[in-house]
């Protein structure tokens, strides 16, 4: 099955294509070269219209324990958003913490077909991979938590050896079925389960006498080491505390080179200038990063409205409680594994922190110059819910709109903020490099975030409006792995995605001390925390993509 | 309906297979370290609870689909169930006695057919769900407790009858990750009649028993969160007595105003203030105190008001050490179909498809009032794991997918007999505290399809 998209103007950032008029060639589900003989069996006429491969979100919080213990805190969120069964889809609820169905027939409907879920505990693995695979249209892939597990807390403070370490993190990806590896406020949620309140990059975990800078360097440079392609994901030490920008720039400092992801960075950007003592420090880590090309950012915007927080950091979440609105959260300890904090939250146009927060994230994306190191998220649902990325991507590209935007919310806010003095405008090349090529590369999606030959058949096709919101809300087309599956923002065929992993190699030996520690300290067998393949693909439902890694290193 | 047994070889078919690591399906802990010897059909657990003996090795009666009685073929039941189905204008989905594939075969077929879905067991979650929906809590899972608790305050719960290795795996074992931090632990019974016999060994450093009825146990733990919070009891000056028709929610809520002028001073349920003074003091230095229920043994008036009393001592005690809930339970697969159901729809059981949306109402849509108020026009029921959860009296036609010998309070219109996740097919399941989930083997027992197999064959022929 040959088809063929016909002059669309392309944006393929990956193929240094800029708006260009190509055609598009797709036979059995990937994108093929034009071959004059061969014979063309469905052409799609996109003269006019703007062609991007399928958006890939790199970071959002749509399976596995804690969004399920969100789903269920809020069940008048989900009234405001009930949706009906049709012929093709199934019945579910939407709004702040969508359904797995929904999840997956809107990210589809606004031209995304390839989610991340950024933290997976591996005592839950098993479950958010039964989450993902209830989640239609999209690929999709899970970054594993490591860094407040116990185990990896004892080995570092036991000074096990490196090697060993690294096939531990392996081992960990392997039995979680991981693309990437995230740390939450390091050995920060371990902390807290011996009561410590906070916990500082050089400050020392309690029982273990290990700094969350310990912590991060040693992943980071394991990561490197096991060739795994997405650097480590920090969500760093203090979120959400004025004066913890200082504490993101000593992080960055502290890579000395090595690569690094900072997930959510503006919620990481506070300074304490002003009355309030809470003010921007967007400039000063635009500033930096442009010192470090290691390091990439996403962003965590934040949009006014109400939704759920949703994160593994417990400490930081049960601080956060307070301001739960409305007043009900849960915070969990977890499987001397991990935990999770779980807060809803209402943000305010009017409220100075609120404005802040969401002026602080707006400046981060127009004060990074490279679009390759900044990736589009709204940490979904914690910054605000996916669907708001339309809005969003109108703020970034209309000066206009921003301004008039501006003028809705507290103004005194903006004060403490450069915000009103940029002028950037993002161009439609450097958007499908924040939401399609720059994430693939980050996370090593071979096949994915571009168009050129050889890629998967996911294409979204634009009517090219000058409101780039409505633009991006209603794609005309979009195909999956080359079938058509959303017309004019409408799902009309329902198919599942793949799940991509990587596999980096591991010393087969680390098993022993592995099942001594689950046998010994687990409630789980090491055999059955491993989450096996026939889970995944399960008769053919599921199917499962491992990326490439570089060959194992050593220092 | 052509699963065979991993491990199953050609030729064997009368030699023993051993497999290791079995996840038990028959209590909430889904305890995964069972040794389990299949000898033809006849299966031999080594290391089990009575529970899971009892379970595993329960000979299966020989089943066959039946349509009124009548013995029929597999395709002919599938039919006479679609055709049932057909005819329902609401048709109610209950039991749900199944694994993660079980929940979700229940939910599409429901969503399709527009009919109301629930749990067996599911009175007892809701004492929880009903907290989490208008306060939420702070809880902690079993590998966290094994490890951690140096205190344990288990309420109004047999657990030793529950859950028959709790103590074992949980309380009492050997091991425990962290040197200096709960090596020894005290265990606090609230409640009557409680077995403490498993309370033993060397990590236990005291047991105390508040042997309390039942239903006095929300005053006794008011008590214990007024002196968490520093609040005297009685207060030192009491007011009036309220009259005695304010009974019922209202003295649960204000258990000291009641005990000071209905109980002698100087106690109350029969607790003296002074060893309500000791627990509340032990709470407020434990390291890591833990508050243990299992919601269906709370069957006390307004439960989930016991639950949020607790929850609420938990959230006081946080303000200066941890403290954390744990919830056990969780029997016949009910956190799996309530997991299931939260991330297919955003609500925990108790929705109804009728108008083509999921609406949720844990009122409207409980189905077993649903049963006994004569709603609904039609019962398909599935209970694949214990015989307990069986089917209830109705006048509706009745779908039973059933484990054989599954306990049935009438004959059903169609029963077609389905396997036991864990036994007869291989599975998911969610545990007890709502965080692990486990696999399931196919231990080769019988040729059985799963609960989910028949829904789709089911689904399909309607």
């Amino acid at each position: 099955m040959m088809i063929k998209l016909t002059g669309g103007k392309v944006y393929d950032p990956a193929n240094n294509i800029n708006g260009e008029v190509r055609d598009i060639y797709v036979a059995d589900g990937r994108i093929v070269a034009h071959a004059p003989e061969a014979r063309i069996d469905k052409e799609y006429d996109v003269r006019g219209r703007v062609v991007m491969a399928g958006a890939i979100d790199p970071h959002t919080h749509i399976g596995g324990g804690k969004v399920t213990i969100a789903r269920t805190l809020m069940p008048e969120d989900h009234e405001k958003d009930e949706v009906a069964h049709t012929a093709l889809t199934r019945a579910g609820t939407g709004h702040a913490l969508p359904s797995t169905m929904i999840t997956g027939y809107r990210y589809a409907e606004m031209g995304y077909t390839a989610c991340f879920e950024p933290a997976m505990l591996p005592a839950n693995a098993r479950q958010a991979h039964m989450e993902l695979a209830d989640t239609p249209l999209l690929d999709k892939g899970a970054f594993v938590m490591l860094g407040s597990d116990d185990l990896m807390l004892r080995m570092i403070s036991g000074k096990t050896s490196f090697e060993e370490i690294k096939d531990y993190i392996a081992w960990t990806m392997h039995a979680a079925q991981a693309i990437a590896v995230k740390v939450v406020n390091p050995g920060g949620i371990s902390a807290f389960k011996f009561n410590q309140r906070k916990l500082d990059l050089d400050e020392k975990h309690v029982y273990y006498g290990i700094t969350p800078r310990d912590i991060i360097l040693t992943l980071a440079r394991g990561l490197l080491e096991l060739g795994v392609t997405h650097p480590l994901h920090v969500h760093g030490c203090n979120l959400g505390i004025p004066g913890n920008v200082e504490t993101t720039l000593a992080t960055i400092r502290a890579t000395e080179g090595l690569p690094l992801h900072l997930t959510h960075i503006q919620f990481h950007s506070y300074a304490t200038e002003g009355d309030r003592h809470f003010s921007s420090g967007a400039v000063q880590i635009a500033d930096l990063l442009t010192k470090y090309p290691h390091i990439s950012i996403d962003v965590g915007q934040v949009m006014f409205g109400q939704t759920c927080t949703a994160s593994g950091d417990s400490m930081r979440q049960y601080n956060g409680s307070k301001n739960a609105d409305p007043k009900r959260w849960v915070v969990m300890d977890i499987e001397c594994d991990a935990g999770c904090g779980v807060v809803p939250f209402r943000y305010r146009d009017k409220s100075y922190v609120h404005a802040l927060q969401w002026a602080i994230g707006l400046e981060t994306f127009l004060l990074c110059e490279d679009p390759w190191r900044i990736f589009l998220t709204t940490d979904h649902p914690n910054g605000a819910p996916f669907y708001t990325y339309p809005h969003l991507i109108r703020l970034l590209m209309d000066r206009g709109f921003r301004r008039e935007t501006m003028q809705r919310v507290n103004q005194d806010a903006l004060k403490y903020s450069t915000l009103p003095m940029l002028e950037r405008e993002y161009s439609l090349y450097e958007i499908a490099v924040l939401t399609r090529a720059g994430p693939a590369r980050s996370l090593g999606l071979k096949d994915l975030g571009h168009i050129g030959p050889g890629a998967r058949g996911d294409i979204t096709v634009y009517k090219d409006d000058a409101n780039r919101e409505t633009m991006f809300t209603t794609p005309e087309l979009v195909f999956k792995n080359g079938e058509l599956i959303v017309r004019d923002g409408k799902v009309i065929k329902v198919v599942n995605g793949a799940t991509h992993v990587v596999r980096p190699e591991y010393n087969r030996s680390i098993e022993k001390p592995l099942k001594d520690y689950f046998d010994r300290y687990h409630t789980v067998r090491m055999e059955n925390f491993r989450l096996s393949d026939d889970e995944i693909i399960d008769g053919g439902r599921g199917e499962i993509i491992v990326q490439p890694t570089r060959s194992r290193a050593s220092s | 309906m052509t699963a065979h047994a991993e491990g199953d070889r050609p030729g064997e078919q009368g030699a023993s297979h051993t497999y290791d690591n079995v996840t038990c399906p028959f209590c909430g802990l889904l305890c995964d370290d069972l040794q389990v010897t299949r000898t033809g059909s006849t299966l031999k657990v080594s290391n089990g609870c009575p529970r899971a003996t009892a379970g595993f090795q329960r000979p299966l009666p020989p089943a066959k689909p039946l349509v009124r009685d009548r013995e029929v073929s597999f395709e002919e039941a599938v039919q006479a169930a679609a055709g049932l189905i057909r005819q329902a204008k609401l048709p109610l989905y209950g039991g749900m006695a199944s694994d993660v594939a079980g929940a979700r075969a229940v939910l599409s077929i429901a969503d399709r057919t527009c009919g109301v879905l629930d749990h067996a067991l599911s009175e007892g979650q809701y004492r929880n769900f009903r907290v989490v929906q208008t306060s939420g809590w702070i809880m902690s899972t079993l590998t966290e407790v094994r490890n951690r608790a140096d205190l344990l305050l288990i309420v109004a719960t047999d657990v030793h009858k529950l859950h028959g290795r709790f103590f074992d795996r949980i309380v009492t074992n050997p091991h425990s990750m962290f040197e200096g931090v709960a090596n020894k632990r005290t265990v606090v019974f609230i409640g009557e009649g409680l077995d403490t016999s498993a309370a033993t060994g060397p990590r236990i450093e005291e047991v105390i028993t508040l042997p309390v009825a039942k239903d006095r146990i929300p005053e006794v733990l008011a008590a214990i969160s007024a002196r968490v919070r520093g609040f005297p009891v009685p207060p030192p000056e009491a007011p009036e007595a309220p009259p005695a028709k304010r009974g019922g929610l209202f003295s649960a809520l204000m258990p000291a105003v009641r005990s000071s002028s209905s109980t002698p001073a100087h106690e109350i349920a029969g607790v003296p203030f002074a060893g309500i003074d000791a627990i509340a003091e032990k709470c407020k230095k434990a390291k890591y105190g833990v508050m243990v229920w299992a919601p269906p043994a709370l069957s006390m008036p307004q439960a989930d008001l016991t639950v949020h009393l607790m929850t609420e001592i938990v959230r006081e005690l946080n303000l200066h050490t941890r403290f954390a809930g744990l919830s056990l339970g969780g029997n016949e697969g009910a956190p799996s179909a309530a997991s299931t159901c939260t991330w297919q729809t955003g609500f925990p059981l108790r929705v109804s498809f009728a108008n083509g949306s999921p609406e949720y109402d844990s009122y409207r849509y409980n189905v077993s009032r649903m049963i006994d108020e004569g709603e609904g026009d039609l019962l398909l029921w599935v209970a694949s794991i214990g015989t307990d959860i069986g089917l209830p009296q109705t006048k509706v036609p009745t779908v039973v997918l059933g484990t054989p010998g599954v306990r049935l309070a009438q004959p059903p219109t169609v029963y077609i007999p389905v396997g036991t996740p864990g036994i007869d097919h291989r599975g998911q399941m969610v545990r007890c505290d709502n965080v692990v989930s486990l696999p399931l083997k196919n231990l080769g027992r019988s040729q059985l399809p799963s609960a989910a197999t028949v829904l789709a064959a089911i689904e399909a022929a309607l």
